[in-house]
């Protein structure tokens, strides 16, 4: 079920486009943030509202790399290994991350809490190399600095969680 | 959107007007799509291509223009009639005064435009668009359905691309079954979206979709891993290369290996030319492959899959005659003879109106003309008729009254049209060629349509105006100003006396006095207002227009008329009932009265169509049934003859717009006849000498005999469909359940989509009728 706030949010939306389906991407997006994913209730709910045919939003699920029909962890890693993050070990900071978790490229750890990705360009060059977990940058990283966050999401997420 | 169009030859196309937007049927349209608008009218342009000099209307798009003067620019997202997409780059030319290649399939001509399609530099740019698309394809033409008939393969023979410069392994991917009948093999699949567009601009159902991107890129169903569709194979059809194919075809032969042979489908009564590829005394598949036909490449999931069931296994094959109360295999001899005996043993008993004939709505026009002949001449009565699913005599009655015989909309008129008032059917399921029509109509030439229907239907998406009524006929009496008149209907009124030509499509919702009615209001809408009936079958028409009938003869002449009486007596040279005789439901109450003993069934399933019960034909003293299969009627006969199918014989179809088309033989079924060769040898057993040595005997009979059926043999027989205009003055329809629609879906057509394998396999077959997908 999405929220009625979530509901009252595509109507705002939806409103500030001349044509209704410009807004398939942003409600994605939120649809996105609170249910965690892309559900296929969400979907429906948003072909419906921009009167489009529910594969057209698909397409464009699929078009996205950073939208998923499949849920995340509670933690998104994005690891950047463009250019600058490169050159500055980017790699292996995603394949530190990748050891210490025990997943790969858009894999979930068994207990829901990290998902891992290498993403292109974070537009956070100058504190190569950078990551982003859910909507938080992280820069200038070095394997340390990864094991204490990832230490610390543990806790926090175990914390949060019921 | 026509400011728009004035000022550039593009115009987005989205949706029509449309005043009821709130409460219209999901799902929706897609997004608008760009298409060239060709204006015909326009100062024609003239420009130069590879040296010759080429003029056109304005709007024309170069690949079209080339092609008028017989340069062949090769494309893969280009298809005619569809919306441009400029994404193959294969179609890429050189012209003068511009720095790059442009792609001949979006540029628009415009005077003076010189124009190069086979220069090294153009050559060179295809050859490289070649390599790229063949990065991942995994060239297994030697087993590829398309190979020898494929749109890639031409082009790397012409062009030559053997040698690629990608050392990367190509990607694969397992082929995926869409559905029973679709199956996709991603490797193979170039990414022109015809499909896409096809299914959608054309079908409006919009099932495919592209997941994904870049190289990545890949069609997707609209059910996760399926599709849900109306499965009418027009994504196989126009896919250039083998990515899509038919789940009745596949794997099963070389396209060379076949001959083909056009056609006219069989099931509804659009009369879609199609072309039959026989191979082994085999249908393989069906496709209109010229795209000849009023229908273009267009054939829904009956005429592209559903002529299986000439295929089938339950087939007739021998008469059976019943001997102590079984039926038994038995001679075609001894059939006809012992039909012979029973039915001259009745009627000297019991006079010859105590027998009747039930006629077809499959059958050729010369089997039913020869029908009525034999009911009239030889067994001496008029108790003859058929399954009547759309009132055409009604219409012809009042276009002859009001002198406009030329009013005959052709499904060409239904196309063309700049304004279509549909009335009281679906044509979505019904007949799915003239919702093709319609939707082509809107979409590429601004029609309004304008409908009015009891139920909800998918073509409301179309619609300009959409009155859900209670009952067609009351609306029709207001709009004619006989009835009681609704704000709503003063408003359809209004619209349609602001339009010219508009096309009036009616279903069976309409019979007699209502059709009478509705003709003659609506010849009196501004210009040249043309009607269509909506009839379910493939000689539904036919069946009507030959005098399938009690009280009509050929061509809509009453029984009553002496005068036309005489001239069939004179014809034929026998005598012709004066008597008007029994309608379809007065010869089931005889039967089940007694008054009628012998009944003659000629491809009709009336335990089907009538709901008659078979307690109610086991009181017949005698019944004779000419079928393909074995069904509820056939199998409380006294004697079964095995037909031959439309496949399998010659002869002519007149489809619901009344256009005359000829069926070829394209195979023999052993064992079987047509009903041509059952009633000329069943006729001879009753001591007749029939003149006809083949069914275009018959033909030029019917040409000369039936009003409104002299048509120019040649155009007929080179493939052509011919418009026929019936003028007559048939008798007032006697009972309004005499006309009635099976109400078939987009999957059945009677009984003989039950031998249809490929019909029955779609899961979308068992969805409830009026689905809309
Ligand atoms: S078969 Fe189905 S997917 Fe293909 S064009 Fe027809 S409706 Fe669309
Ligand atoms: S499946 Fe065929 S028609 Fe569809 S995009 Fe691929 S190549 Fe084109
Ligand atoms: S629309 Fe009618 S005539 Fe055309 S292919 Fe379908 S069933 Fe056959
Ligand atoms: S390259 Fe990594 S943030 Fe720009
Ligand atoms: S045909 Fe012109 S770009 Fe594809």
């Amino acid at each position: 079920m999405l929220s009625d706030a979530l509901k009252a949010k595509f109507d705002k939306i939806i409103a500030r486009y001349p044509l209704k389906r410009s807004a398939i991407v942003p409600l994605l997006m939120f649809a996105q943030d609170e249910i965690g994913y892309v559900s296929d209730e969400a979907i429906e709910e948003i072909a419906r509202r921009v009167e489009v045919r529910p594969i057209e939003v698909i397409e464009d699920i699929g078009y996205y790399s950073m939208l998923h029909r499949q849920p995340l962890g509670k933690y998104n890693i994005q690891v950047c290994t463009n250019v600058s993050c490169l050159l500055r070990g980017g790699e292996e900071i995603l394949e530190h991350c990748s050891k210490k978790l025990g997943i790969g490229h858009k894999q979930t750890t068994p207990d829901g809490l990290f998902s891992l990705e290498e993403v292109e360009c974070l537009g956070a060059c100058c504190g190569a190399p950078a990551m982003q977990v859910n909507y938080d940058f992280y820069e200038n990283l070095t394997p340390q600095k990864i094991d204490a966050l990832i230490e610390k999401l543990r806790s926090d997420g175990a914390k949060k969680s019921p | 959107m026509s400011e728009a169009n004035s000022k550039s030859p593009f115009a987005i196309l989205d949706q029509p007007t449309r005043p009821d937007d709130a409460g219209r049927p999901g799902p929706y349209p897609r997004s608008p799509a760009l298409s060239p608008r060709v204006n015909p009218q326009g100062e024609a342009v003239t420009l130069t291509i590879d040296g010759k000099s080429v003029t056109t209307a304005p709007g024309t798009v170069l690949i079209e223009a080339a092609r008028q003067v017989g340069i062949e620019i090769p494309s893969y997202c280009y298809y005619p009639g569809l919306s441009l997409q400029g994404a193959c780059r294969m179609c890429v030319v050189s012209i003068e005064k511009m720095g790059k290649l442009q792609t001949a399939c979006t540029t628009i001509v415009s005077n003076g435009m010189v124009v190069h399609t086979d220069s090294d530099e153009v050559k060179n740019a295809r050859k490289a668009m070649l390599e790229f698309l063949l990065t991942n394809h995994p060239l297994d033409c030697p087993v590829c359905d398309k190979g020898g008939e494929c749109e890639l393969q031409d082009a790397v023979f012409r062009y030559g691309a053997a040698e690629t410069r990608f050392l990367e392994t190509k990607q694969h991917e397992e082929e995926k079954k869409f559905s029973s009948l679709v199956y996709y093999d991603r490797p193979r699949c170039i990414l022109c979206y015809r499909c896409i567009r096809v299914c959608d601009e054309g079908m409006d159902v919009n099932a495919y979709g592209i997941g994904f991107r870049g190289g990545l890129s890949v069609i997707i169903p609209n059910r996760g891993e399926h599709l849900e569709c109306e499965e009418c194979g027009m994504c196989i059809d126009v896919c250039p290369v083998g990515a899509l194919t038919s789940g009745t075809y596949r794997y099963k032969t070389r396209p060379w290996e076949m001959t083909h042979v056009g056609t006219i489908c069989n099931h509804c009564g659009d009369g879609c030319k199609t072309t039959l590829a026989i191979r082994n005394n085999q249908i393989l598949r069906a496709n209109n492959r010229d795209h000849s036909g009023f229908n273009g490449e267009f054939l829904c999931a009956k005429g592209r899959f559903g002529w299986d069931f000439v295929n089938s296994d339950q087939r007739l094959t021998a008469p059976r005659i019943k001997r102590n109360r079984q039926l038994e295999s038995g001679s075609w001899e001894e059939a006809l003879s012992t039909a012979a005996a029973r039915l001259n043993e009745i009627i000297a008993k019991s006079g010859p109106d105590s027998v009747a004939v039930l006629g077809s709505n499959h059958t050729a026009n010369e089997e039913n003309y020869l029908l009525q002949r034999f009911a009239r001449t030889i067994l001496g009565t008029n108790n003859v008729d058929h399954h009547r699913t759309g009132d055409f005599s009604s219409l012809v009655g009042a276009l002859t009254a009001a002198n406009a015989t030329d009013r005959y909309a052709t499904m060409q008129d239904v196309f063309e049209a700049s304004s279509i008032l549909l009335l009281g059917s679906d044509p979505t399921h019904e007949h799915p060629l003239v919702a093709y029509q319609i939707r082509q109509a809107v979409r590429r030439h601004d029609a309004r349509l304008y409908i009015v229907n009891r139920a909800e239907l998918k073509l409301r998406r179309q619609a300009s105006l959409y009155l859900k009524v209670e009952d067609e006929g009351a609306a029709v009496g207001a709009l004619a100003g006989t009835g009681a008149a609704s704000p709503e209907l003063g408003t359809l009124r209004e619209r349609l006396s602001k339009e010219n030509d508009t096309v009036v499509v009616f279903g069976d919702a309409l019979r007699g006095e209502q059709v009478t009615g509705l003709v003659r209001w609506g010849l009196t809408l501004p210009g040249k207002s043309r009607f269509v009936a909506l009839g379910d079958y493939a000689n539904s028409r036919g069946a009507a227009d030959m005098g399938v009938l009690p009280d009509t003869l050929p061509g809509y002449a009453a029984v009553a008329d002496a005068a036309a009486r005489a001239r069939f007596e004179s014809a034929w040279g026998a005598e012709i009932p004066a008597q008007p005789g029994r309608n379809a439901r007065a010869i089931f109450a005889g039967i089940e009265s007694g008054e009628i003993k012998a009944l003659l069934v000629f491809g009709s399933n009336p335990v089907r169509s009538f709901g008659v019960k078979p307690e109610t034909l086991r009181k017949l003293e005698f019944l004779f049934v000419a079928d393909l299969f074995p069904t509820e009627t056939a199998e409380v006969a006294d004697v079964v003859v095995p037909a031959a199918s439309f496949a399998e014989k010659s002869g002519t179809v007149t489809n619901t717009c009344g256009q005359i088309q000829a069926l070829k033989r394209t195979m023999r079924k052993a064992g079987t006849r047509s009903d041509f060769e059952i009633l000329v040898a069943l006729a001879a057993q009753f001591g007749a000498n029939w003149p006809y040595r083949s069914s275009e005997d018959v033909l030029k009979e019917i040409i000369a005999q039936v009003r409104g059926y002299a048509i120019p043999l040649p155009a007929l027989l080179v493939g052509g469909a011919v418009v026929t205009r019936p003028q007559g003055n048939p008798p007032p329809l006697e009972r309004a359940d005499l006309i009635f629609s099976a109400r078939d879906s987009l999957f059945t057509s009677g009984s003989i989509s039950r031998y249809s394998w490929a019909l029955n396999s779609l899961d979308e077959a068992k969805k409830p009728h009026g689905t809309i997908f």
